[in-house]
């Protein structure tokens, strides 16, 4: 924990703060200390109180009570957008860690300088800004013209309409999503290089069979990088806005062919937000949004505890 | 709690145990891990060059999947900047993601010094706050920091889109904290008793020995800034002061799916998008690759 728990009398460092000190490191602090105040913690405060008024920045302002709260609860259009989010989070994080994770044990396995070469170029999608990727997706997956379905069709397989069947947008933004998991490739690969040889030798002395070493050694070495890509990569999927966007919304024609396929929940947010106005019904949203990423990580961090090994760690 | 502290490159790089030159005949058995890693570079990369070969296609051929051109069709490019204002898209771009990227980096590393070198009351609950408002969705601050902009006559305006970087970023802040808190101690009680001031312990001794840790976050700002939507989307009206992905925005909408079906137009401009951050990538590959493999190590 912290260094100041020592508190013997021949300590030297057991003495108190310097008013010196304390002072410069606030000054330090400051621009944060600020940035917080006026654009963190004030704007939470003053988004709790909108969320239960009927604020749209033209109008008189007036309380409504919870009602925006009750239309939370009954708008089926959130409900849509709530499930397409959590559908799309619940089959883009696994599958972004199981593809990461199979590239990385694979880098792992070949030799160092040709892994240079393979990481960049599995980081290389990665640059691209997500607006191309969301107009990416429009051309790589039209189910007449695109690529996509000319690939499957060299292996005899009739692609769906991934842009425009509803059922097909949202695994279709899946696989779009995992050609930019070059970041979480570079995470584990790292984290597996960190794993001590020795280990795997004792395990070969024990017989271990290669999927033995790697449930029983590699995995829970790794637990803490596979966790923390867990916890980050859920709450941006949970926050997935500018792919869906940009393919989906936005422009007068788009709204009629989309069906609400893609209505991701920031999507829908930031239509009531800034397209119809309704900034107190957004704000009501934006923290059930919030409620629904702190139970998800308190979740994560709870089943964590079974399963991940911290080298050194007081657990 | 306690985080293991990343100090030199040098970590990342840790060379990987070679084989013993007896199991060298087992090379072979490494074939698979070959081909299944070309193919999967395929995959990355094809999408990559059917979008610039595409670009380079007249209209009628954009779709036909044929990696080289029959006809290249560079006038593509000419076309995008006539029909849209790329040009000063794109400088509008460069301005402000260059703001926002030193901003971002200066500030946060002000604030990194001073949780990582002073001691002082209540230091570990206001660090636990800069991490805790990593889990803070954007959307709850998104309307009222608006209506702050706002109130100072400054939403329809560039500002929004860097200015708050002005005041740190907590996931800088925790990744350059990290590096001060690996420099030795002993450097800068050295320093303190040649009487160097704090200003100077930070800004000549943990700057210059974390440059690294500055490029990181210098880089991966200007990638996140880039690439921003969703601010743009907000605050600008004007079509002058769009940036890229705006812009990019602006004309799939009118040229692309729902619009004229004018793709290669589209093409292009995602072309122009794009390419910016290709080649800051390459330049600073490394600071990258750095950068992301540290971030999985907070334990």
């Amino acid at each position: 924990m912290s260094t100041r728990t020592d508190r013997r009398p021949q300590a030297r460092r057991g003495r108190r703060y310097d008013k010196h000190e304390t002072r410069a490191a606030f000054a330090f602090l400051s621009p944060w200390i600020f940035g917080f105040l006026v654009l963190t913690a004030g704007p939470m405060v003053v988004s709790l109180f909108l969320s239960f008024t009927d604020y749209d920045g033209l109008r008189e302002t007036s309380n409504v009570g919870w009602r925006n709260y009750e239309q939370v609860l009954t708008d089926p259009k959130l409900r849509t957008a709530l499930t397409n989010t959590l559908i799309f989070s619940v089959l883009a994080v696994p599958a972004t860690m199981i593809v990461s994770l199979w590239l990385a044990t694979m880098l792992s396995k070949v030799g160092r300088r040709s892994t240079g070469v393979f990481r960049t170029l599995y980081y290389l999608p990665e640059v691209t800004p997500k607006v191309a990727i969301g107009v990416l997706f429009l051309m790589l997956f039209n189910g007449q013209v695109g690529l996509v379905n000319a690939a499957l069709g060299l292996i005899g397989i009739d692609g769906p309409d991934w842009s425009t069947d509803g059922p097909w947008v949202k695994p279709g933004l899946v696989l779009m999503h995992l050609w930019s998991i070059g970041g979480t490739v570079i995470i584990y690969l790292a984290a597996l290089h960190n794993v001590p040889r020795d280990l795997y030798e004792a395990a070969d002395l024990d017989g271990a069979s290669a999927w033995q070493r790697f449930r029983h050694v590699t995995l829970p070495m790794i637990s803490g990088a596979l966790f923390f890509t867990l916890i980050v990569q859920t709450i941006n999927a949970l926050q997935t806005f500018d792919e869906a966007y940009t393919a989906f919304y936005g422009s007068a024609a788009s709204a009629s062919y989309s069906s609400d396929a893609a209505l991701f929940y920031v999507v829908y947010l930031f239509q009531q937000a800034f397209q119809f106005l309704h900034m107190g019904y957004a704000s009501a949203m934006a923290w059930l949004l919030f409620l629904v990423i702190m139970l998800i990580t308190f979740f994560q961090v709870r089943l964590s505890r079974r399963f991940v090994y911290y080298e050194g760690g007081d657990r | 709690m306690a985080a293991p502290v990343v100090t030199a490159p040098e970590a990342v790089q840790a060379p990987e145990s070679t084989a013993p030159p007896g199991r060298r005949r087992r090379g072979w058995r490494r074939l698979p891990f070959w081909l299944g890693l070309i193919a999967a570079s395929v995959l990355f990369l094809y999408p990559f060059l059917w979008v610039v070969s595409a670009s380079l296609k007249p209209r009628s051929q954009v779709f036909d999947n044929a990696l080289i051109p029959k006809q290249f069709a560079w006038e593509n490019f000419v076309n995008v900047w006539t029909v849209a204002p790329v040009l000063t898209w794109f400088f509008n771009s460069v301005l402000v993601t260059l703001a926002a990227a030193v901003a971002v980096t200066v500030s946060s590393a002000l604030v990194a010094f001073g949780f990582a070198y002073f001691r002082f009351p209540g230091r570990n609950v206001l660090f636990g706050l800069v991490l805790a408002t990593m889990m803070l969705p954007t959307a709850v601050t998104m309307i009222p920091v608006y209506m702050i902009w706002n109130s100072v006559g400054l939403a329809t305006t560039q500002v929004p889109l860097w200015a708050a970087n002005l005041f740190g970023s907590a996931f800088y802040i925790f990744l350059l904290r990290q590096f001060f808190l690996g420099l030795p101690r002993d450097i800068f009680e050295a320093a303190r008793i040649d009487g160097a001031s704090y200003w100077g312990l930070f800004w000549r001794i943990a700057v210059p020995l974390c440059k690294p840790a500055m490029i990181v976050t210098f880089v991966f700002e200007l990638k996140a800034s880039w690439s921003d939507l969703l601010k743009p989307l907000i605050y600008l009206r004007d079509t002058e002061l769009y940036t890229m992905p705006r812009g990019l925005k602006a004309i799939s909408d009118q040229f692309g799916q729902s619009g004229e079906q004018q793709w290669e137009v589209v093409l292009a401009g995602s072309v122009i998008t794009t390419l910016p951050m290709v080649i800051v990538f390459f330049l600073a590959q490394r600071h990258f690759v750095y950068g992301i493999a540290t971030q999985g190590r907070k334990g």
